[in-house]
């Protein structure tokens, strides 16, 4: 019952939402049944489209964890864009500055920087809200910025190829590929990137969830979320608690960095995230900020990820853009849950508290 | 957007309503607020140029039935006359308009704004294009007057003190030319002299021909000032009566629906060592005077300490010093507790030194309200044995967990008996007594307790109390904080009265009158 | 450095300050009723893309600016009716606005011109390189009149303090809101019809690439009033004109200053003033906050 009812209004908001684009489509003179058909089936062909869709989901799992990791001590990490970023370059320079060690030094080391980079990045609007108080929000836009300019200076001036027209790095050391999943799977080509990050996502969502309903110190970090006061008095320090958050949430964007460096394409790439931090936002809320509806949502999204694409070659007008418009629509109904409900109250998720 | 400003001036003139006319009546008004009834069919008839008491005690409904008469509250049922018509008021807007004017126990006053913003807000005098603030100004200097409420109106209201600030609200309802003013416990806030003042501009209001509804649970002030008194109790209406025609006695039992209030049965407290000792302790805040002044005194081991006191005058910071809640930076002074500095602890070192505290506000601090009972029953000591296990006991230990919950709700009557709900689906009684037996469950060697029965129903408030005694004969000590009176008299071994953030006095409640106690209260000497 | 501060970089500075000061003085409308707009970014590309698709349809450039402030006002409504009808959280609702209108321009440009996100160039004639910034820079005392001057503005900023204390006097909550969101949307959607009609001549692709962001910031560092917005905007123009005419490097002290960290002032010095160390910046008290009378 219980379940039925936390799955009741992502359904609905989804739904409105493939409804509203039905109507986008059919006013620019598309069939909506044919785009979906298209979008849908592309998504879930074997090995292509799973495949695919499956790799579009890893970062977007990742992203939905960071978000939800803040939220539940109520803060609204907005800023998991510029901590993927940061990281994903510093996964790269680990990459590339120790190219020439093995394996089994090497990968750690960028998984180790992947986090550590992204935990930073998190975890100065944490600091900043802790020590000074101000809005984490504006903090975490501010830290987009400054992030992207930051790795896009030291892409352009100290790891680009010389004479590549391209903003990217140069490749990282052999040892620090992580493998395709093809090479594990039978009947999954290997020419497709879904990659062990995607394992990793999962054991992530295991360990997110371990932590924050199974630990002593997931409990102080709800208990911030769902109260400050009440955390206070029982004897928790919410500054902690907030940089805590900001941290984890960090270092789980940052593992876009793993994902993207590591099992992709071999190499820092300038503005390669395709909006993921942000999406990440809607990926939590439609998964009604827990780690296993994370997963499901960040697999819808990756199918929309997939599809579009396809739609976007076989359709005469519906263009990819198509996957965005959804996406946005869908966070404006789970956002405004109450327009379901028909009434007013709220099961206390979206309530953010003020610290 | 805005209207020309209200025309000006009140005709002294002005035809006094007889007052057998009724200028404002509530019939058969009820609210529900998710579980709780709060007006039942309630009947108020407030009588033209008349100053009209409700009582009851918190709980009561009193303040919900008078912001449905607002507008801030859309009844669920029953209509509201005002001279003798059916109005629909739907927002404060339409309110005003029928010439109603409230003061909220809570001023609702902009405080980055001047006080001649706040009072034309919503009524600006002037074009929409230009608001005219000399003419405001003016007026309200003029207004200021006439009923000898002074106030600045170039100042900030940051700037003000509450007395000056609820001057601010008077004149705001006078300056939409109120004929009716609502007020919620207008005293609460104010020193004794400042009541005599505020009572002398009421009456001063009521000659001239204005309407006033008082929200008030001080029996002295209803005998003082009202003509007529309506009392409720559990959102229902239960009594009207003349003022002249009654007494406190008889309002009392009204107001709590029992002839004598409980005196709880207990021994003479056996003292032991002392466990608290405070001294010159303050709590200061920036640019104000400090909440708590130089307070020193001591509680013992097997005692329970009465702190009586009118609300606001530092009893929150005190306790919440005391639990390690305010800022160390805030604090000057020193706390001791079993001989050892705590002052710069943290609440958490407190807590593991056998310190519990039952807070006064059970939803800001008391409780996760989102939170299962069973999670609740851990705040404190969720970071340790016995409830959490496994890798270096970083794992929440579920089975100790339920037991735990299981064990308060059954020790303590917690209903329902059901460790899964969230703390918000319980009453207020069955949430205190939680957070009560979570406490106990530490075997406190002090407990700070705070408002323990506030909103807590009559049965409870026996249970309630028996068990603060049995704690207390086991040996702990113990510091209370009421506002009721009554509680703190018979609960307390010894009183302390605190005003304006000092120990004003100490006495015997055994032997001391309430009429004693309310004077140090109020007066502070 | 000597030939830093030319006319050119003095013109080029009103240029890229206007569609920043035009989003700010929305995002002040809106955020001093007390509702947080980080959908300003949204506003502005909608505004861009409508302007430039309308203006190249009708030929008319008038009909543009307007289809441009209309843009921005439909999506002001909707960011408006979520977060105040049906109280969502603002800044997710500002955030789905974005991710909403990153998509829109270049989906309806798909199906209307057949491009991958941008609108066909307008002639010349056809563009309104100066009205906007007129527009802008005159705004500015206006904008302060009103808020300062007006009842309307006292009653805005009321509702952005004290939404409780001003429903108390009778000032409609949610109405006021909506205003203050709605004209958000209007002077965003006319920044960004701006960019596509009057700095540009056709709408891109994420056009904005931030200015809806730098707006937001430029009106925390001016604490959230007129003037000093105004200035704020100036000073972020002028970063971003300093970091065109450099094209890549730029020369400070005989030391290489990359372009990167010119980008990078206004955000820096947003997160430096939000933390108090130059002046603290207060935002409106009930910013962010759901008005729900009745608990």
């Amino acid at each position: 019952m219980k379940l039925l009812r936390e799955l009741v209004f992502p359904l609905l908001a989804v739904l409105a939402a493939f409804v509203v684009g039905g109507i986008l489509i059919l006013l620019i003179g598309d069939n909506p049944i044919q785009a979906y058909k298209l979008l849908i089936g592309s998504a879930l062909s074997w090995p292509d489209g799973i495949g695919y869709t499956l790799f579009y989901a890893t970062p977007l799992i990742f992203t939905g964890l960071a978000v939800l990791v803040a939220f539940r001590c109520g803060l609204l990490n907005i800023g998991a864009e510029g901590q993927l970023y940061v990281a994903a370059f510093a996964t790269a320079w680990v990459g590339i500055t120790l190219a020439q060690r093995s394996a089994w030094i090497l990968i750690p080391l960028c998984f180790l920087a992947a986090v550590l980079a992204g935990g930073v990045w998190g975890a100065i609007p944490g600091i900043l809200k802790a020590r000074f108080g101000s809005h984490e929000v504006i903090n975490t836009i501010m830290l987009n910025f400054i992030g992207i300019a930051l790795v896009s200076y030291f892409t352009q001036y100290h790891y680009k190829v010389p004479g590549d027209p391209i903003m990217e790095s140069s490749e990282i050391g052999q040892g620090a590929h992580i493998a395709r999943l093809g090479h594990f799977i039978h009947g999954l080509p290997e020419r497709i990137p879904l990659n062990l990050a995607f394992v990793l996502a999962l054991i992530c969502c295991v360990l997110v969830y371990l932590f924050l309903w199974r630990t002593k110190w997931g409990y102080e970090l709800r208990a911030t979320g769902a109260s400050p006061t009440a955390a206070e008095y029982g004897g928790i320090s919410i500054r902690k608690q907030i940089i805590i958050a900001m941290t984890i949430s960090g270092s789980l964007a940052g593992m876009v960095g793993i994902n993207e460096v590591l099992g992709y394409r071999h190499r820092y790439y300038d503005g390669f995230s395709d909006n993921y931090g942000f999406t990440g936002i809607a990926v939590a809320l439609l998964g009604r900020n827990h780690p296993f509806g994370v997963v499901i949502a960040a697999l819808l999204f990756g199918v929309l990820q997939r599809g579009g694409i396809y739609v976007d070659g076989f359709s005469e007008h519906v263009t990819k853009d198509i996957v965005q418009v959804l996406q946005g629509v869908i966070i404006l109904f789970v956002a405004a849950e109450a327009f379901f409900r028909g009434q007013f109250g709220s099961f206390g998720l979206l309530k953010r508290s003020k610290v | 957007m805005s209207k020309a400003g209200p025309n000006w001036g009140f005709p002294k003139t002005k035809v006094l309503r007889p007052k057998t006319k009724v200028m404002i009546e509530l019939r058969n008004i009820s609210k529900r607020f998710g579980a709780v009834l709060a007006n039942d069919q309630i009947n108020i008839k407030v009588e033209t140029g008349t100053i009209h008491a409700i009582v009851g005690e918190n709980g009561a409904g009193k303040s919900t039935a008078m912001r449905i008469a607002y507008g801030f509250y859309t009844p669920d049922s029953g209509e509201i006359l005002i001279d003798g018509q059916v109005h629909q008021i739907r927002t404060p807007h339409d309110a005003i308009a029928l010439g109603i004017g409230m003061v909220h126990q809570h001023f609702m006053l902009v405080d980055t704004m001047s006080v001649a913003e706040n009072i034309v807000l919503g009524a600006e005098p002037g074009s929409a294009l230009a608001l005219d603030l000399a003419t405001a100004s003016s007026q309200i200097r003029k207004l200021s007057e006439e009923f000898k409420l002074s106030v600045d109106p170039g100042a900030l209201i940051e700037s003000l003190s509450v007395g000056q600030q609820q001057r601010v609200e008077l004149l705001k309802a006078l300056y939409r030319k109120a004929q009716l003013l609502i007020l919620d416990e207008p005293t609460a806030v104010l020193t004794p002299q400042e009541v005599e003042e505020f009572f002398a501009i009421l009456r001063s209001m009521r000659e001239q021909g204005k309407t006033i509804v008082i929200i008030t649970h001080k029996l002295s002030e209803v005998l003082a000032i009202s003509d007529d008194v309506t009392v409720m109790r559990d959102g229902k209406v239960v009594g009207r009566v003349k003022t002249k025609e009654t007494n406190a006695a008889e309002l009392a039992r009204l107001m709590v629906g029992r002839e004598v209030l409980l005196r709880v049965e207990k021994t003479d407290a056996k003292p032991g060592v002392p466990r608290l000792e405070v001294v010159d302790l303050s709590v200061n805040v920036k640019g104000s005077t400090p909440r708590v002044d130089k307070v020193s005194f001591k509680v013992r081991a097997g005692e329970i300490v009465g702190i009586a006191g009118v609300e606001g005058n530092g009893q929150t910071e005190l306790i919440e010093a005391l639990a390690g809640l305010v800022e160390s930076s805030q604090l000057s002074g020193s706390i001791n507790f079993e001989g050892r500095d705590i002052t710069r602890q943290s609440a958490r070192a407190r807590r593991e030194q056998g310190i519990a505290h039952i807070p006064e506000d059970r939803h800001r601090r008391g409780l996760l309200l989102e939170f299962s009972l069973a999670e609740n029953s851990i705040l404190g000591v969720h970071y340790r044995p016995p409830v959490t296990a496994y890798a270096g006991n970083v794992f929440l230990d579920n089975a100790a967990i339920q037991q735990r919950a299981n064990e308060i709700i059954q020790g303590f009557d917690v209903r329902p008996a059901n460790a899964a709900l969230p703390a918000r689906a319980l009453s207020g009684g069955n949430q205190q007594k939680l957070i009560i037996g979570r406490e106990f469950k530490v075997d406190p060697r002090l407990l700070l307790v705070s408002q323990p029965t506030r909103g807590v129903d009559i049965g409870a408030i026996e249970f309630i109390h028996r068990k603060l005694v049995a704690l207390r004969d086991g040996g702990c000590a113990i510091l209370l904080v009421s506002a009721e009176l009554e509680e703190v008299t018979s609960l307390s071994d010894r009183l302390l009265i605190i005003h304006k953030g000092r120990i004003v006095g100490e006495v015997d409640p055994k032997v001391t009158t309430v009429e004693e106690i309310g004077l140090l209260m109020t007066r502070g000497h | 450095m000597k030939d830093l501060f030319t006319i050119a970089l003095f013109w080029s500075t009103i240029r890229t300050a206007t569609p920043l000061l035009l989003a700010a003085m929305g995002g002040l409308f809106s955020e001093r009723s007390g509702v947080i707009n980080i959908a300003l970014e949204g506003m502005m590309l909608a505004g861009a893309f409508t302007a430039a698709a309308v203006t190249y349809a009708a030929g008319n450039p008038f009909a543009g600016l307007a289809a441009g402030m209309a843009a921005g006002l439909l999506i002001a409504a909707i960011h408006a009716v979520v977060s105040i009808r049906y109280r969502a959280d603002q800044v997710v609702t500002g955030t789905a606005i974005n991710i909403l209108m990153f998509g829109m321009p270049a989906f309806l440009s798909g199906a209307f011109f057949l491009s991958s996100g941008s609108t066909p160039q307008i002639p010349r004639e056809h563009l309104v390189p100066w009205l906007p910034i007129v527009i802008a820079f005159g705004l500015v005392p206006t904008i302060w009149y009103v808020l300062y001057k007006t009842p309307f503005g006292l009653r805005l900023r009321s509702v952005g303090e004290n939404p409780e204390a001003a429903d108390a006097a009778g000032v409609p909550v949610a109405r006021m809101r909506y205003a203050g969101v709605l004209l958000s949307g209007v002077l965003a959607g006319l920044g960004g019809a701006y960019l596509s009609i009057g700095q540009s001549s056709l709408f891109t692709r994420n056009m904005t690439s931030g200015r809806g962001f730098i707006a937001l910031a430029a009106l925390i560092f001016g604490k959230w009033r007129p003037v000093q917005t105004m200035l704020a905007c100036l000073l972020f123009g002028f970063t971003e004109a300093v970091s065109y005419q450099m094209q890549g490097v730029f020369k400070f002290s005989g030391e290489d200053i990359p372009v990167q960290f010119i980008q990078m002032v206004p955000y820096v010095l947003t997160i430096i003033v939000l933390a108090g160390f130059i002046g603290h910046s207060r935002p409106p008290r009930a910013l962010g906050m759901p008005y729900q009378k009745e608990r």
